[in-house]
């Protein structure tokens, strides 16, 4: 009886590990492409919480599910259950595998966001934190040469890039694949969000503050840019096109745009604004709204027409 | 053999005074009776989730489709900007107080709150903010469209100039919640630790008032942030002071660090009573005492101690330095050690139990799997690197869903199916409540698990248009959010038609222990001839039958 007892919950513990381990492996189709160095570190750490969580869900609701079918009273059964009112050894355990299991969770997330190494505002404060040390960690994601820093400027509702060694600005973000890329973040007004699911990046941009923010996109392909920081009435509208290529051609774009005059770029706020007439919802009226900022003036705007 | 021994300790002439109960009236007056202000409490508040749950339909049916085409984008930023307030101060909040108003003063044998009439003064403030917000929709400039937490410098904008608008009033009512929420606070703190029945130590208390205090700890000490951070904004908006205006020299950030320092630990004051209400519940289903009750106890308040210690994990993606992202994320997962004692102590309350499936066990039950969900994600949340891709997208919506609608709201179903007979002296209809349960179940995991899916994807929250490869899962979404609004009607229908019409109650129906079931059902006004004197645990099931 002992036997088969053992036998039968070693058998469970199995099948939950293995459900556990395919949940996980499961985990990474979720996701966008890894369009970045720093998306495959998030998606194995993500994979790992899928598989630990897995197993406890499945743990606590397969319990309760026995009871629920196995441990209900018949209709006319008024007694009680056991009185069983605590078990010292249960509850240290159920106590003490939590608490190592926060620390491995801890610990393993602060490694990957150490690799990240993602800089942000106030990094002359964490650089005397011991984090710097961690920095040899950082080395996958540095070996490049960074490229020069490309400035980005976030507004209701549109974003512009800026190349300041070119002098060329843009309305879609275009980046060399497997370089480091240096950002400045800055916002005209309110607080946003920069945003690429692709990368799983994120950073809000705080007005009056330039934020430095770093990458190293793997991928080459077109992604979206968008705005994470809830902006104001259009923000939804705030997105952009992020196009990662290849070393020389992103060299042969920024030569090629340099050349193109500066024009209105297209932008989604702004045409909806000034849209006299809501024939496309079903319930007209609105309240009053902050007026779009000025579409932006770009050498770039990924509006392939407006430059043949 | 009874385990309560009921003593006249002549304390009738301290009682305070109540004017005799006149039928239905009673609830329209300035009542001073924990059980009319507590019933006050529910209904108001459940009408106010009925009109949250309006404001929810308009945002899923405008989701149903990639593009923006049923209302205007600023109306859809009301809407879930009211949706989240409404929900939170109005629905969560108040309901739960309701159920404490109603409860504690019975389950530790007082005859009252500490502070009648200010319990009524707290009150009668929730229908005041609630005519504020409504108001705010009949403004020129509509009601606030910066969301529920009202982020500076968008909530600054002021785009027509005028000094009443709606982020004024949302201002002034968050405001006024506060006040009321900290005289519930400081009532229900001294109501607890003062007014105990004799024999009720802190150690026989019922887990529910536990709950309660610790709860009602953190409003006490939470709330001042907040309302400061409401105050000076409103200061800001209106007379141009520059505390949050980046634009006058402000920081936004600080609003952010006000905001949060109260509205995470906000999520304990919700979530820690009910809570509360799943080990009162689980013990009477089962039919066994709860398990481990000390360290279920004591977790509570380790929780609130906590909460107080994870405020910037909501703002990882801000602007936080890389060393306190680190901390707080510890600091937050450390919560989930005290909160798995209590779902593991759940668990080995029900194995082996005799389980009866009442409606509210199958609400108390679901809310368990659901908050057992909510709580890995919540894990995952808090691990920064994941969380610097998830944050602000529909996969924070769908964790925070499983715990307000999954978790709490089942939670409230089940305590007031579980307490109806008690409070209203009627039994509701069996076959209504299960209905109701399937239909919110499925309704919740239909409406709120596609939101992962989405956000993992990175699609955001408050967007009035998406891309068009996040259809498919906001359909699914909108299907189950219009299936959870139809849920309301089968509860509806129960409780108006057996509150009339239902079979009268015994006093003690479900056969459970505590000091609530030992007086009739409605109880008496001022609760206990004589007060009782307790002399045993609150979880017995198994030794002996309990006393009637």
């Amino acid at each position: 009886m002992k036997i088969r007892q053992i036998v039968i919950l070693m058998a469970i513990a199995i099948a939950l590990i293995a459900a556990s381990l395919w949940m996980g492996q499961q985990a990474y189709s979720w996701f966008p492409p890894q369009a970045a160095a720093e998306s495959k570190l998030i998606d194995e750490l993500f994979s790992f919480l899928v598989t630990l969580g897995t197993f406890i869900f499945l743990g606590v609701t397969g319990t309760l599910t026995y009871s629920v079918l196995f441990q209900r009273a018949s209709k006319y059964d008024t007694s009680d259950g056991p009185p069983i009112e605590g078990n010292v050894t249960l509850e240290i355990v159920w106590t003490a595998i939590p608490i190592l299991l926060v620390f491995w969770i801890a610990s393993y997330s602060y490694n990957v966001y150490a690799q990240m190494a993602i800089q942000g505002p106030m990094e002359m404060v964490h650089l005397h934190m011991p984090m710097g040390m961690e920095s040899a960690n950082a080395a996958p994601m540095s070996q490049t040469k960074p490229v020069e820093k490309i400035e980005v400027l976030a507004k209701q509702w549109a974003w512009v890039f800026r190349y300041p060694d070119q002098d060329v600005t843009s309305t879609e973000l275009h980046v060399p694949a497997n370089q480091r890329v240096r950002l400045a973040l800055q916002s005209e007004d309110v607080i946003h969000g920069f945003y690429i699911p692709a990368f799983r990046l994120k950073q809000d941009i705080i007005p009056n503050q330039t934020i430095d923010f770093e990458f190293t996109p793997i991928r080459i392909g077109k992604y979206r840019l968008t705005d994470s920081q809830y902006s104001g009435t259009y923000f939804a509208t705030m997105q952009a096109d992020v196009v990662v290529e290849s070393p020389q051609d992103y060299n042969q774009w920024l030569a090629k745009v340099k050349t193109y005059h500066r024009v209105p770029a297209y932008n989604q706020a702004a045409s909806e604004y000034f849209q006299t007439s809501e024939t496309d919802k079903v319930f007209k009226t609105g309240y009053p709204t902050v007026a779009p900022a000025v579409p932006p003036l770009v050498n770039y705007s990924g509006k392939k027409e407006s430059h043949s | 053999m009874t385990n309560i021994h009921v003593e006249d300790i002549n304390i009738a002439r301290e009682k305070p005074h109540h004017e005799p109960p006149a039928g239905w009236q009673q609830y329209f007056s300035f009542s001073t009776d924990h059980k009319v202000i507590g019933i006050q409490y529910l209904v108001t508040s459940f009408i106010f989730f009925l009109i949250g749950g309006i404001f929810a339909m308009v945002i899923r049916a405008e989701l149903i489709t990639p593009e923006s085409d049923l209302v205007n984008r600023t109306v859809y930023n009301a809407m879930f900007t009211m949706h989240g307030t409404v929900m939170l101060f109005l629905w969560t909040f108040p309901s739960l107080v309701g159920l404490a108003n109603y409860l504690v003063p019975l389950m530790i044998g007082a005859r009252d709150m500490a502070f009648p009439r200010m319990n009524a003064v707290a009150f009668w403030m929730v229908p005041v903010v609630g005519i504020l917000l409504m108001g705010s929709f009949f403004l020129p400039d509509g009601p606030a469209q910066a969301g529920w937490w009202s982020y500076p410098p968008v909530s600054l904008q002021n785009p027509t100039g005028h000094l009443i608008n709606g982020q004024v009033l949302w201002l002034l009512s968050v405001a006024i919640s506060g006040v009321s929420s900290i005289m519930g606070a400081v009532n229900f703190v001294t109501t607890i630790v003062r007014m105990r029945a004799p024999g009720m130590t802190f150690f026989r208390m019922p887990l529910f008032v536990w709950a309660v205090l610790s709860a009602q700890i953190i409003q006490l000490f939470g709330l001042p942030a907040l309302t400061a951070g409401a105050v000076m904004l409103l200061f800001d908006l209106t007379v141009g002071t520059s505390f949050f205006d980046p634009a006058k020299g402000g920081n936004p950030i600080f609003f952010q660090h006000y905001f949060w320092f109260y509205s995470h630990p906000a999520v304990y004051v919700i979530i820690l009573p009910v809570f509360g209400i799943f080990s009162e519940i689980f013990p009477v289903y089962a039919r066994k005492p709860l398990f481990g009750y000390k360290v279920v106890a004591i977790s509570s308040l380790l929780i609130a101690g906590v909460s107080a210690l994870v405020w910037v994990h909501h703002m990882y993606a801000s602007g936080t330095p890389g060393w306190m992202r680190i901390i707080f994320m510890l600091s937050t997962m450390c919560v989930s050690v005290p909160t798995g004692i209590k779902v593991f102590a759940w668990t080995a309350t029900i194995w082996g139990g005799k389980l009866r499936l009442n409606t509210p066990m199958l609400f108390a039950l679901g809310g368990l799997v659901m908050f057992v969900f909510a709580g890995i994600t919540g894990i995952m949340l808090s691990s920064v690197p994941v969380d610097i891709h998830v944050n602000n997208t529909y996969f924070v919506v769908g964790h925070f869903h499983y715990v307000l609608y999954g978790t709490v709201t089942m939670g409230i179903y089940a305590a007031i199916y579980h307490w109806f007979p008690k409070m209203t002296g009627r039994m509701y209809y069996e076959s209504l409540g299960k209905l109701h349960f399937f239909l919110a179940f499925i309704g919740t995991n239909l409406n709120f698990l596609p939101m992962h899916p989405l956000g993992l994807q990175g699609m955001l929250r408050r967007v009035s248009s998406y891309d068009p490869q996040y259809t498919f899962w906001n359909v699914i979404a909108s299907i189950g959010g219009f299936l959870l609004g139809m849920s309301t009607l089968p509860f509806i229908l129960n409780m108006i038609g057996s509150w009339m019409e239902g079979k009268k109650a015994p006093d003690n129906p479900w056969r459970a222990i505590g000091l609530e079931w030992l007086v009739s059902s409605p109880p008496p006004v001022e609760n206990f001839e004589e007060i009782p004197v307790v002399i045993s645990e609150p979880y017995g099931y198994g030794k002996s039958e309990p006393s009637c």
